[in-house]
């Protein structure tokens, strides 16, 4: 009986090794954060659209289960992961809005018309501020709202295939998109 | 004197190197606000750097962030109410020092409880050695015991 205490030790080093395993596990981003905003309501914002075209509120998206996805022209990984948001857009019918993070109205303009608008509709967040009130630290960031109109799920960094279909499709789809 | 110029200049490029990337357009007019802005953007983390403070990145978000703070400052809200609106948009990991709640419990308190163990286990331990030595004696060896041994020392060359 009195041996197991010196197993003390081991199981410390085992709970270690555990811990250690899961933080490196392949596939996780230690740079990723947790929204802080989950099953929250999503912030009021109100934004014009870029061109003339209609902007986005929070009451246009009212009543449907949407994803929101903050990109903008000057950002690499939001060129990387576009033409996913088109054949979501194009080929799932996926109800997608846009924000367009401190990007300025010409350059998003351009952008969409460049590359092709798979957005329903598209505010401009000018400032940032919406972007900082969705906890947004760094675009692209796609989020998922729910009927209610509350924050579900958020991917950092540029949506891949895989994210699509093993996260945020069947969370979609679960919410009633 | 030409000694203490280039002392004083060296000093200067000393405090110029620790300035922040607090830029003067940033700065609140009223100095004791700017002063409560500037600590408080010491302890907010730079979610981009995520290793240096808002106070000390030159990313655009902790600029806006900087900016952001020194609006509820200046808008009269109190220290724990500027770091919270903070807080609600980006979760607990914004700060630099975490807070006390039951997620980072074993944080705060595991190096204190992992002392104390070793120190029970150490007491116990120099305890059980000491009430050993005064127990004296081993015990006596057996009849059998006493056999063995005897048979042992015989048959050593």
């Amino acid at each position: 009986m009195r041996r197991l205490v010196y197993l003390i030790p081991v199981a410390f080093f085992l709970l270690l090794v555990g811990y250690f395993a899961l933080a490196l596990r392949p596939g996780r981003d230690p740079q990723t954060l947790p929204s802080a905003l989950i099953d929250k309501p999503m912030p009021d914002f109100d934004l014009a659209g870029p061109a003339g075209a209609q902007g986005l509120s929070r009451a246009a998206l009212g009543g449907q289960a949407v994803i929101v996805n903050f990109f903008a022209s000057w950002c690499i990984p939001c060129r990387i992961e576009h033409p996913l948001l088109m054949r979501m857009a194009e080929q799932e019918h996926v109800p997608l809005f846009g924000i367009a993070y401190k990007d300025k109205p010409d350059d998003a303009a351009r952008f969409l018309a460049q590359l092709g608008d798979p957005y329903r509709r598209v505010g401009l967040d000018q400032s940032g501020r919406v972007g900082i009130d969705f906890g947004v630290y760094g675009v692209p960031e796609t989020y998922l709202i729910d009927r209610a109109g509350r924050i579900r799920y958020r991917h950092v960094g540029p949506l891949t295939a895989e994210a699509l279909e093993r996260e945020l499709l069947p969370r979609l789809k679960e919410i009633g998109g | 004197m030409r000694r203490r110029t280039a002392l004083v200049a060296l000093l200067l490029l000393a405090v110029a190197g620790s300035a922040a990337a607090v830029e003067p357009r940033e700065r609140l007019a009223d100095p004791a606000q700017e002063a409560r802005a500037r600590a408080l953007s010491k302890e907010l983390r730079c979610l981009v750097c995520q290793n240096e403070s808002i106070d000390d990145s030159s990313a655009d978000l902790a600029h806006d962030l900087r900016v952001l703070l020194r609006e509820r400052v200046a808008a009269g809200d109190g220290d724990a109410q500027a770091l919270q609106f903070i807080v609600d948009r980006y979760g607990d990991f914004v700060l630099l020092k975490p807070p006390v709640t039951p997620a980072t419990y074993a944080l705060w308190f595991g190096p204190a409880a992992v002392l104390a163990l070793g120190a029970v286990a150490s007491l116990s331990y120099l305890r059980r050695r000491r009430a050993g030595d005064g127990e004296g004696e081993p015990a006596p060896l057996t009849e059998a015991e006493r056999r063995r041994l005897a048979r042992l020392l015989k048959d050593d060359p």
